[in-house]
């Protein structure tokens, strides 16, 4: 199968985004709105980027005319939000694998975290308790060239994955030459997440028609705080390597800074998005995403509560046992990463990259301006 | 508080916010509430100068003007001006209750002047009115439908939902027109001269909860009334549309690129006549006046993509016979008809944003802007049905809002909305013009009703709101 093929997710989305080109009435929510109405119809490639740009914020579904229990039965978010879970694993190279986690997504990447920290911990066990706290820290338990031989194919492979995935996505559909100005847009807009901000500044939708910007801000906390743990990590590479420090760093050093606080951001950011998702109206999202959704972010919230837990207690009690639960966390998160929740960020990086260049080209539906 | 549209909202958050213990009963189911404001996309504003989300200027003298155009006169100029002049000042108010604007559609852009359009719609816009409404503590009640009051000596004394009565000291009627009553709009078209009854076959772009049973009831109690029957705002949308709630996305709007056959697959009036806003409000007319209330509109390649994309998919045919065939009308008349009239096209240079130069000559009726032969296959052919926005049949009213009974206003019993529209609006329509309306009756009604409910009121209070 292509990714490009019409199955019953894209022609729902193209039923749905034909209902919206005739009313219009949501063009200021994001930028779904103003892309549907520069089209006529809507094929697969189409429907594949209009899903990636949805933030699913639920301005829509709230504000629709058409919404159930009309018979027209529309739910933009809903149907997005099938579309991008496909867009994920059909792009996905191996598509394979996509296709494995899709269906299993949740049980995955848990069995995968799991099975992990077991083998380390069996590993580990084997040569010493799991509850001691040895004198050279963590690095006394497996040694770092172990866990960069362990975690950089892994982490290369996600990449590469991730990478060819989102070529194809962009390759299947170019919206032809860049500008400088469409980057900074797109860029601005990744990193403020304006579409989470409802088209009036006051938020989206979570569990009614109230608007609240605490999807943003918990967005925020995560994403920064992912970017926080991800700088430490790279300046703790530096250290190593480059200025022959080896870890384990004082709680005053620069990676356990940038690591600490990336730690509670993601913590706070990850407990907040998993509430959010909790509490969330049942009609904004697919029901059977459910699961896949709340169990990347319960990966990431457990990779950044196992690292502080490492960081804080490891000097205390279990060293082992909280360093296999991290790592085994870590690990699962790397190796579903092309294909779990995770795309979403790239995915929709890209598609709003394709929106800034796409609307500043000349529309060619030219509507009778009377 | 009988209703639960902008109207009926805009009565309860004045009367509120104005010291009234308020209770709305809402006919509808709450996934329902809302009536025809639930499809409203806009609101048209006047403005001096250019405002926030309106360009331009349109001063309140072009907004008379227009309202006379398209009602033919059959307006009140006391009242008009009153919801006019409300329209500059309200949106400040609107946003406060949490409506949201959005500079025009895009496709819609010759309204960017005239109407403010709420971000999402009008559910958007109703959304935040009952969350303003509960912040401010006003009770809403839901499957809660008022066909009948107890009304003594022209003062309202208890609304009845069902058998259980509920006591007021002042009400406000705003629970819209007859058009889902599909008996009533069978006996106020009667029976045409084909003996056919036209209301049979309208379909209704609103809700179905405005069944009219209170406007009944307070018609035959005595209350004045204004308006005709068979006067609507009534649009040409595809024959495919739901029987309730087809809302906005099921009109349409290439009429003006092509020509609109009936049933004989004969022309019957000049498609290009005007620009949209006027051409919107009086096709559905024209059709429920054909046999069999049904057209068809059809366009050829040239048009597509130059028309807001129509809901639907048209009928597609690579022939002219052969369209007509998937219409069900009459093969060789059809291709005359189209024949005839593409031997007529003149004229220069097609441009759809101007009264352009592309008329037809020699043919009745004419085109007389753009005409251009339907020629270019594929051919596209969408049916079309009435499709009824709201009646205008209401209650007679004046600037206090209030009811009257025999030309005397009550004190304590105040309409708005659909139910007295007709005061302003005795035919015709233009976009927007039911928000004005709506909102500065609505809230002009609150104040009433508040200052009733308080037994009086001072004078600038209501000149206030009034203004």
């Amino acid at each position: 199968m292509s990714p490009l093929d019409m199955q019953v997710e894209e022609t729902e989305a193209a039923r749905v985004l034909g209902i919206c080109n005739a009313c219009r009435y949501c063009e200021g929510f994001c930028a779904v709105f103003p892309a549907t109405f520069r089209r006529l119809e809507f094929g697969p490639k189409d429907v594949h980027f209009l899903a990636n740009l949805c933030h699913q914020c639920g301005a829509c579904l709230h504000a629709c005319q058409y919404a159930p229990p009309h018979e027209f039965s529309l739910n933009v978010p809903r149907a997005m939000a099938r579309v991008r879970v496909k867009t994920w694993s059909e792009f996905a190279w191996p598509p394979a694998l996509g296709r494995l986690y899709r269906r299993n997504g949740l049980v995955l990447s848990l069995a995968l975290a799991a099975t992990v920290a077991a083998f380390l911990a069996l590993v580990m066990a084997s040569s010493g308790s799991l509850w001691i706290v040895p004198d050279g820290g963590f690095y006394a338990v497996v040694s770092h060239e172990a866990m960069v031989g362990l975690f950089a194919p892994v982490f290369g492979w996600a990449v590469v994955a991730l990478t060819i995935g989102v070529m194809r996505f962009w390759r299947s559909n170019p919206p032809g030459p860049s500008s400088a100005a469409a980057m900074r847009e797109a860029t601005a807009d990744v990193l403020s997440l304006a579409y989470l901000g409802g088209g009036h500044g006051e938020g989206c939708n979570n569990s009614d028609d109230a608007f609240s910007l605490a999807r943003r801000r918990f967005h925020h906390a995560t994403f920064y705080g992912f970017m926080l743990c991800f700088a430490a990590t790279s300046v703790a590479t530096l250290y190593h390597y480059v200025g022959g420090m080896p870890a384990p760093y004082g709680f005053a050093s620069l990676p356990k800074i940038l690591g600490m606080s990336g730690g509670v951001l993601l913590v706070g950011g990850t407990a907040g998005l998993f509430w959010l998702n909790l509490t969330r109206d049942p009609l904004q999202g697919a029901p059977e995403r459910k699961s896949m959704d709340l169990g990347f972010v319960a990966l990431l919230g457990l990779t950044a509560a196992s690292g502080l837990a490492l960081a804080l207690l490891g000097r205390l009690i279990a060293l082992p046992l909280l360093l296999a639960l991290h790592l085994g966390a870590v690990m699962a998160l790397f190796a579903t990463m092309p294909y779990s929740k995770f795309a979403h960020g790239v995915y929709r990086g890209a598609a709003l990259v394709r929106w800034a260049v796409e609307k500043r080209r000349p529309n060619e539906v030219i509507l009778a301006d009377e | 508080m009988i209703g639960g549209g902008n109207a009926a909202l805009c009565a309860a958050l004045t009367a509120r916010e104005a010291g009234a213990r308020v209770l709305l009963l809402e006919a509808a189911p709450r996934a329902w509430r809302g009536g025809n404001s639930a499809h409203v996309r806009n609101i048209r504003c006047m403005h001096d100068a250019p405002q926030d989300v309106l360009v331009e200027a349109y001063p309140e003298e072009e907004f008379w003007q227009d309202l006379l155009k398209v009602t033919g006169g059959l307006t009140d100029e006391t009242l008009a001006r009153i919801a006019i002049r409300a329209s500059a000042t309200c949106r400040p108010w609107l946003v406060r209750h949490g409506a949201r604007f959005q500079p025009s559609l895009t496709g819609a852009l010759h309204t960017a002047r005239t109407n403010a359009f709420f971000l999402g719609g009008g559910k958007a816009m109703l959304n935040a009115y009952y969350r303003s409404a509960q912040r401010l503590g006003v009770r809403v009640r839901y499957e809660a439908p008022v066909e009948r009051i107890d009304v003594q000596n022209r003062r309202f004394v208890a609304a009845w939902v069902r058998d259980e009565r509920f006591v007021a000291r002042a009400c406000v009627l705003a629970a819209g027109g007859f058009e889902s009553n599909r008996e009533w709009l069978r006996e106020a078209w009667g029976r045409n001269q084909w003996g056919e009854y036209p209301g049979d076959n309208f379909l209704i772009r609103g809700t179905r909860f405005n069944t009219g049973a209170l406007l009944a009831f307070m018609l035959d109690i005595g209350a004045d009334r204004i308006g005709d029957p068979s006067q609507s705002h009534m649009v040409a949308i595809d024959a495919r549309a739901p029987l309730y709630d087809g809302g906005i996305c099921t009109r349409i709007d290439c009429v003006s690129l092509g020509v609109v056959v009936n049933r004989d697959a004969e022309r019957f009036y000049d498609e290009g006549e005007d620009f949209w806003p006027k051409r919107y409000a009086i096709w559905g007319r024209l059709v429920a006046q054909q046999r069999g209330q049904i057209a068809h509109s059809i366009i050829d390649a040239k048009a597509v993509g130059r028309f807001m994309p129509p809901v639907f998919p048209g009928v597609r045919a690579d022939t002219l016979a052969g369209l007509a065939r998937e219409l069900h009308l009459d093969e060789a008349r059809l291709v005359a008809t189209v024949e005839q009239f593409n031997a007529a096209c003149r004229g220069g240079k097609f441009d759809h944003t101007v009264l352009d130069d592309c008329r037809t000559e020699g043919i009745a009726p004419s085109k007389s802007h753009w005409a251009r032969p339907i020629d270019t296959p594929p051919f596209f052919g969408y049916t079309v049905r009435p499709g009824v926005t709201f009646t205008y049949l209401g209650l007679k009213t004046g600037e206090d809002s209030a009811v009257r009974f025999g030309g005397v206003p009550s004190d304590n019993l105040f309409v708005a909305g659909e139910m007295m529209a007709g005061n302003v609006l005795g035919m015709g329509y233009a976009a927007g013009v039911g928000m004005t309306i709506g909102t500065a009756f609505g809230r002009i009604a609150g104040a009433r009703a508040a200052a009733a409910a308080k037994g009086g009121g001072t004078k600038k209070e209501l000149e206030d709101v009034a203004a």
